[in-house]
């Protein structure tokens, strides 16, 4: 009986959802087709990190309606999410200490921006603040220091100049780039110390500072044969694990006394 | 030659890790210290986790003070006895000093209170120890005799009661001083996360007056004891164990010991009080610019978990 109403107001809500759905499709991926080199990195003991390639099209029906300013292309990659703690040394007296501090309850552990133009030309600052483009305001919204004084960006400077240093954060402007008027490509460059996890893809298709199409897809990272089993064993075999740690460097401990009893 | 680290989850150059851990080996056999207080902040630099860096070099510590020991155990060089009071006052003191790290974390001064005392205590038991070996030094050049122990002549506070006679290390004392400094040196490991050898070493010898030999022996046994334990208690408390880390480490850690030992043993006890000075001396400058001098970067980032 109830099954039956639910189906009838299925039914009478159908041509409304068909509707939505025609008016949906042109907004949400005008077009737009993304594809990942590969889903899954996997961790092996000769691992030095990793790259995978971006690529993907932009359909011409896409290109149905005239626009003046040309196609832009702006990929983001976003590693696993941290709570971070960023802190400033002051001097105090004779030393320096560590003062002031902020949080990032949301950092990612790895991100990159990929554009296929650098941001001046794409748009104006506000444009770039508002819609999120550039690494340094995607690392202002995750931190709690915004609250207090929205200038004061010195923390996530320093956090996206450290993480810079490993290659954790990454800014590429011209990044992206189109092969054909339709086909745009990008690499994603993965040092070694980016952790395991889940990483997610977006692909935003812009004109002028209009979001036209935008696709999310993801990659994970992953350890696998020993690497894997080792990380495996850790945590779900502690105490055995710590026995054999502490029984190895015993054994190692006596084993070198007696290569070296001779000489 | 690069190799995948599971639990740090880096790679890092295996020559470089051992060439490092063979050094620091090297002056572990050397001086009975653990030589942590080394190996961890080198570790840290190469981008290890620093709970990763803390809890492997426990094993490998354990595995290079297990060679020395068994070393002087064939020499009759250790102090059993003696050791195990050590043992036995050290637990005391790591329980209480893992409740103090705990409360001092909470009050978020943890990194000032580690550095300053490191600073402190460098500093001062390096700079004690370097002073009175050149007395010793200068003494021995103007052809005085000094020996560290006079026969029948002992500080006051080992005449308390509660007196203990150990044999081997030609110490007749009070267990109450031994017990109590043997808690102090586990409590200030157990803040500073390390081993503490190197505060065990100068007390033995200057405070306890216990002779040289007997000194590197006993002090290598209680740590081989704790950081076995310590290792034990890393893994099953944070996971953070990096077994293929720890057998880099431990491989150069245990030949760099050995030759370490080796050295030692040629050594007469005033260069080797000279040198111990020297080394405290040098990491307790090191530790000083890192507060004193204005740092290149004055930021830095902790992780404080995972979301």
């Amino acid at each position: 009986m109830r099954l039956q109403t639910a189906s009838r107001w299925l039914k009478a809500a159908l041509p409304g959802l068909v509707l939505v759905l025609c008016f949906a499709v042109p907004a949400s991926g005008e077009g737009l087709i993304a594809s990942l080199s590969t889903h899954r990195v996997l961790i092996g003991s000769n691992y030095t990190g990793a790259q995978i390639a971006v690529f993907g099209s932009v359909e011409p029906e896409g290109r149905r309606v005239a626009r003046a300013d040309p196609f832009d292309i702006v990929v983001t990659v976003t590693g696993p999410r941290l709570h971070l703690l960023v802190r400033e040394k002051e001097k105090t007296g004779l030393f320096w200490l560590n003062k002031e501090q902020r949080r990032f309850w949301e950092a990612p552990s790895f991100l990159a921006t990929m554009t296929s133009r650098p941001f001046a030309e794409m748009g104006t600052d506000d444009d770039s603040r508002r819609l999120q483009w550039s690494l340094k305001n995607k690392v202002i919204a995750t931190g709690t220091g915004l609250a207090i004084d929205p200038g004061e960006t010195r923390f996530a400077d320093a956090l996206i100049r450290l993480k810079g240093a490993g290659q954790l954060y990454q800014e590429v402007e011209r990044g992206v780039t189109f092969l054909t008027p339709n086909m745009y490509r990008a690499s994603i460059i993965l040092p070694a110390t980016a952790p395991t996890g889940n990483y997610d893809v977006v692909v935003e298709l812009l004109s002028g500072t209009v979001q036209l199409a935008r696709q999310q897809t993801s990659f994970e990272v992953v350890q696998i044969g020993f690497e894997q089993q080792v990380a495996w064993f850790a945590r779900t075999w502690s105490i055995t694990y710590g026995l054999l740690a502490a029984m190895m460097a015993l054994l190692f401990g006596w084993l070198a006394t007696v290569i070296f009893r001779r000489d | 030659m690069q190799t995948y680290l599971p639990i740090a989850e880096l790679p890092v150059s295996v020559l470089l890790i051992i060439a490092m851990s063979a050094a620091v080996g090297f002056i572990s056999g050397l001086f009975g210290i653990g030589g942590g207080f080394l190996m961890t902040p080198l570790l840290i630099f190469l981008g290890v986790p620093p709970a990763v860096a803390v809890s492997t070099v426990t094993s490998q510590v354990a595995a290079s003070s297990m060679t020395g020991a068994l070393g002087n155990w064939q020499r009759r060089q250790i102090d059993l006895k003696l050791g195990s009071f050590l043992v036995a006052g050290g637990l005391v003191g790591t329980l209480l000093g893992v409740l103090a790290f705990n409360a001092i974390r909470r009050a978020g001064q943890l990194e000032v209170v580690i550095a300053l005392s490191y600073l402190t205590l460098f500093l001062i038991i390096g700079g004690l120890m370097l002073l009175e070996s050149l007395r010793a030094l200068l003494m021995a050049r103007s052809g005085r005799p000094n020996r560290l122990k006079r026969a029948g002549q002992h500080p006051a506070w080992l005449k308390l009661p509660f007196r203990v006679r150990f044999h081997r290390s030609k110490l007749y004392a009070s267990a109450i001083p031994i017990l109590g400094f043997a808690a102090l040196v586990g409590f200030i490991g157990a803040v500073l996360g390390i081993g503490g050898g190197f505060i065990m070493v100068p007390a033995l010898l200057y405070l306890f007056r216990v002779p040289t030999a007997m000194v590197v022996g006993t002090s290598l046994f209680q740590i081989l004891v704790t950081m076995t334990a310590a290792t034990l208690f890393h893994a099953i408390t944070n996971q953070s164990v990096d077994i293929v880390l720890a057998i880099l480490l431990i491989v150069g850690g245990v030949v760099g010991a050995q030759f370490g030992g080796r050295a030692g043993r040629n050594m007469k006890g005033e260069s080797f009080r000279i040198l111990l000075a020297l080394l405290l001396l040098g990491v307790g400058i090191r530790f000083a610019s890192d507060v004193v001098v204005k740092p290149d970067e004055p930021f830095s980032i902790t992780i404080q978990g995972q979301r």
